[in-house]
């Protein structure tokens, strides 16, 4: 097998927005999200040496920033008495039951689950939408992720509203193609 | 009242963005009674939308795009 090579300069283009995906569904804030995946890259170019080949550039990555969650979940804990455990008994009365056996999670509940799965759909729409022509998958990214309007992106790209909505179609069109096997 | 399938399936596109006018999504449920292609076409388009939606996709705006690839190049 080939050996893999890093790249640092099509590290933002590549994973960035995997990387952020990541780390937003780890640390529930975009802001704080951001900074990871720039610290990310940083400590990337730094141990690049030490980069064996043996796997991806993104598993390599995501590794990194594994531990970048990690240690930011222990600063953030390292500040006094955050550590402990808390233990509210309700005395605002909307959530029904002060007893403790009442408020542990439901074993019965699919949440966890929902979670790992909704990641891995998540990573398995962004390598589809890798797979388009890019400016498609810029137009697709920008209507459907980050819900602008029609107008703003015609502004922005300079193209008309029926050149939009072509683009639309294509990608819409290939990435059921792309998810057909896995998720339909 | 009549559309081509190429009008229907702009509108099922336009429709998952709740771009479509009513009276487009009216002549659209009209084409689907009578084509199947385009049924097929709006259920997977449906499910994509959804598909999305549940991953709760997020992403970098270009800006902060740029200003990490600055810093990085800074760098490099």
């Amino acid at each position: 097998m080939a050996k893999h090579k890093l790249q640092p300069d099509n590290w933002v283009d590549l994973y960035a927005d995997y990387l952020f995906n990541y780390a937003v569904s780890r640390v529930s804030d975009a802001e704080i999200a951001k900074d990871l995946v720039q610290e990310t890259f940083f400590a990337g170019l730094n141990s690049a040496k030490n980069f064996k080949g043996d796997a991806a550039e993104r598993t390599w990555l995501v590794s990194i920033l594994k531990r970048k969650v990690i240690d930011h979940y222990r600063k953030i804990n390292s500040k006094k008495g955050k550590a402990e455990v808390r233990i509210n008994y309700n005395s605002d009365s909307e959530v029904e039951g002060d007893w403790l056996e009442e408020q542990v999670a439901d074993p019965f509940s699919k949440d966890g689950d929902h979670l790992i799965e909704n990641e891995e759909l998540g990573s398995a729409i962004q390598d589809c939408i890798k797979k388009l022509p890019q400016k498609q998958a810029l137009v697709f990214k920008l209507k459907t992720i980050q819900g602008m309007s029609t107008e703003d992106i015609c502004n922005e790209l300079d193209i008309n509203p029926s050149n939009l909505w072509v683009m639309i179609h294509r990608a819409r069109t290939s990435l059921m193609g792309c998810l057909n096997e896995n998720w339909f | 009242m009549k559309i081509s399938c190429k009008e229907a399936s702009c509108i099922c596109d336009k429709s998952q963005y709740k771009e479509a006018s009513l009276w487009d999504i009216i002549k659209l449920r009209f084409h689907l009674l009578y084509c199947k292609v385009c049924r097929s076409y709006s259920k997977k388009n449906g499910e994509l939308t959804s598909l999305c939606d549940r991953a709760g996709l997020t992403m970098l705006s270009e800006d902060d795009k740029k200003k990490m690839k600055r810093e990085l190049e800074e760098k490099l």
